[in-house]
């Protein structure tokens, strides 16, 4: 037996274990501690890609805690999954890949971006990497009560970070709003998986995907589910949270915290997709992300061409950029139960909407970066108070360049090969849908263009005559993530082949997913 | 083919696009990029105000929030219905998510 058949837990295990030993690291040194934390993320990536090739080969990955089987045969010969396990397949790997990566980028850039004089730099360490050990078990795991464990990790640990600066009110504050809307959330995540669970006496997704019958608890629970975990990915009209927490976060935490919303996003989408499919209306369904993803495109791009602050507006377009995921995806619900229109632009969608997943995490995450590579410099996110920029910080400015054309979908770079799939695949569903989708893209460019122009562009200013170009480690993490952009935007066709549309065919197959766990036998 | 994809209704290759685009580009240039550049001179670059003198340079460039004025100017009433929304008071996040969590309920029940 190979040490790789454990890939999946030590995805998690890795993160885990070193975030624990931190205080300890830190005795020894800062570069160890540093160092650590860096390689316990960059062993997860690794990890990752070892258990997508497993997939690639032979199909979705069970992994059970403690036992070969996650079910536990009684004397009679009935077997039930008791068992606590993660299941991994196209879409899971998808987005651990994309999360692990963002976080393992926010690591190498915080080496130089949170200093040692601001203190608290163990807990800090710490609480990034539990930040990412929720995130990854969200994604990885096959047990609802696991799911809820792992999401309220994850939340634990960004209010820590979303408050790391605790010298600046606005930072507790926004931390606090968090705190109150995600564990309001995650109690109705709590209360839904109850009523599952007492309908079923599982929790297993996969298997309360198999016996699901739709009745009043059902339809609660899904609505629960649905709502709670639109709201914790941002979507409008409960995406008030993200332009504070995203807003006062240190830079590096909230392009990780990014990857953290996503991984809400995917428990949507698991929720909607595998465990109730189209034994619910999946057609309510399809057409609420439509209609969420409507309201954050646009709501959230208006929003943003409005703001000074460089960080409330970049979080505003976070919001906007989860608008076109929730609607590729969700038009492929919506034609869930409508093969031909599945195969014809439903899957197309779908992949549209995962490949934007990853391209948002790259593109939204670099630009998290290039704003804490000014707020580094400037001590300010107030774009007034900007100017002339490119003449001092040349990299930041190559990478702010990229990353804007990227999230405002120009050739090209990564944004542009996702939206492209979704406005084609998404007109032969609506045509009003993509016009709306076009638009928002073009707003997005009008707001990076009012960015590039006031932070970068014209004379140098008093405030920036003594700014010079971040540390290297800063300078490293961007480009990592610009690479990444510029990569995807050449080879799409790559990442929809291996990554996207493996995943959006995962995702629309029930199930596939329900047998990969429990076979046909149950 | 690691540059194709399939968008639904048509489909893209940024490799394509780029031999293009650099086919332009040396077209463009082959007409455009020989033109006798003018010799520089301080003098010929110093902005004429009228005969004031040249603005403090910190003064000097249109501020991010007077971008785009126009068109928030034409949108104010849509802009303060937003910010009417946008209150920033956590009650009100709180109940935006329950008011959503009820309205989705009750289109759940009926639809």
């Amino acid at each position: 037996m190979s040490w790789t058949e454990h890939a999946p837990i030590l995805i998690i295990a890795a993160p885990l274990l070193v975030s624990f030993a931190i205080p300890l690291l830190e005795k020894i040194d800062y570069r160890v501690r540093n160092a650590a934390a860096v390689l316990s993320l960059a062993f997860s990536v690794w990890m990752v890609l070892i258990v997508l090739h497993k997939i690639w080969g032979s199909g979705p990955v069970v992994y059970v805690f403690g036992a070969k089987s996650a079910f536990l045969p009684l004397p009679s010969g009935f077997k039930f999954p008791v068992r606590i396990m993660l299941e991994i397949d196209n879409m899971s790997a998808f987005m651990a890949l994309s999360g692990s990566i963002a976080a393992m980028v926010g690591v190498i850039y915080s080496w130089a971006f949170v200093r040692e004089e601001e203190g608290g730099l163990g807990k800090y360490y710490s609480l990034f990497l539990l930040m990412a050990v929720g995130m990854l078990g969200m994604e990885l795991t096959g047990d609802a009560f696991n799911f809820f464990v792992f999401l309220e990790i994850a939340s634990i640990a960004s209010f820590g970070l979303i408050a790391y600066r605790r010298e600046d009110p606005a930072s507790i504050e926004a931390s606090f709003k968090y705190m109150i809307v995600s564990t309001i959330g995650a109690i109705f995540v709590l209360v839904a998986i109850g009523f599952l669970y007492g309908r079923y006496d599982a929790l297993n997704m996969a298997y309360i995907a198999k016996h699901m019958r739709i009745g009043i608890v059902e339809r609660i629970a899904f609505v629960l589910l649905m709502v709670s975990l639109a709201m914790k990915a941002g979507a409008v009209p409960m995406h008030m949270w993200v332009s504070d927490a995203y807003g006062r976060a240190p830079a590096a935490v909230t392009a990780t915290l990014v990857s953290v919303s996503q991984a809400s996003l995917y428990g949507l989408f698991r929720v909607m997709f595998s465990m109730f499919g189209v034994t619910m209306n999946n057609h309510f369904g399809g057409w609420m992300l439509i209609i969420f993803g409507l309201l954050s495109m646009f709501i959230g791009v208006t929003m943003a061409i409005v703001q000074k602050d460089i960080k409330r507006l970049m979080a505003y377009h976070a919001i906007s950029q989860t608008g076109y995921m929730l609607l590729g995806v969700g038009v492929g619900l919506a034609v869930l139960d409508n093969p031909v229109a599945l195969r014809s632009y439903g899957l197309a969608a779908m992949t549209g909407g995962i490949f934007h997943i990853m391209n948002h995490a790259m593109y939204k995450g670099l630009l998290f970066l290039t704003a804490g590579a000014i707020f580094y410099r400037l001590r300010t996110f107030n774009l007034n108070e900007m100017g002339g920029l490119a003449r001092k910080m040349k990299y930041t400015t190559i990478y702010f360049i990229i990353g804007a054309a990227a999230i405002a979908g120009l050739p090209p770079f990564n944004g542009f090969a996702s939206k492209l799939m979704i406005y084609e695949s998404v007109y032969k569903f609506n045509p009003l849908l993509s016009v709306v989708a076009m638009v928002v893209s073009i707003l997005t460019l009008a707001s990076f263009v009012k960015v590039f122009h006031s932070a970068f562009l014209g004379p140098e200013i008093s405030k920036t005559r003594d700014v010079r170009e971040v540390p290297k480690s800063m300078v490293i993490g961007m480009g990592i993530m610009a690479v990444i952009c510029i990569l995807f935007g050449l080879f799409p066709g790559m990442v929809v082949k291996y990554l996207a549309g493996p995943a959006a065919v995962s995702l629309a197959n029930q199930t596939g997913y329900i047998s990969s766990v429990i076979g046909g036998g149950m | 083919m690691w540059t194709y994809i399939f968008t639904g209704s048509g489909f893209w290759n940024p490799i394509w696009w780029l031999a293009s685009f650099v086919i332009v580009a040396i077209f463009v240039y082959s007409f455009f990029g020989s033109e006798v550049k003018a010799k520089y001179s301080p003098d010929k670059v110093k902005p004429f105000l009228s005969g004031w003198d040249e603005v403090n340079k910190d003064a000097m460039q249109v501020k991010a929030s007077n971008i785009y004025w126009g068109f928030t100017k034409a949108m104010s009433g849509y802009y303060r219905f937003l910010d009417r929304c946008h209150t920033g008071i956590i009650n009100d996040y709180v109940v935006w998510f329950m008011a959503v969590m009820v309205i989705t309920f009750i289109a759940f029940i009926t639809a």
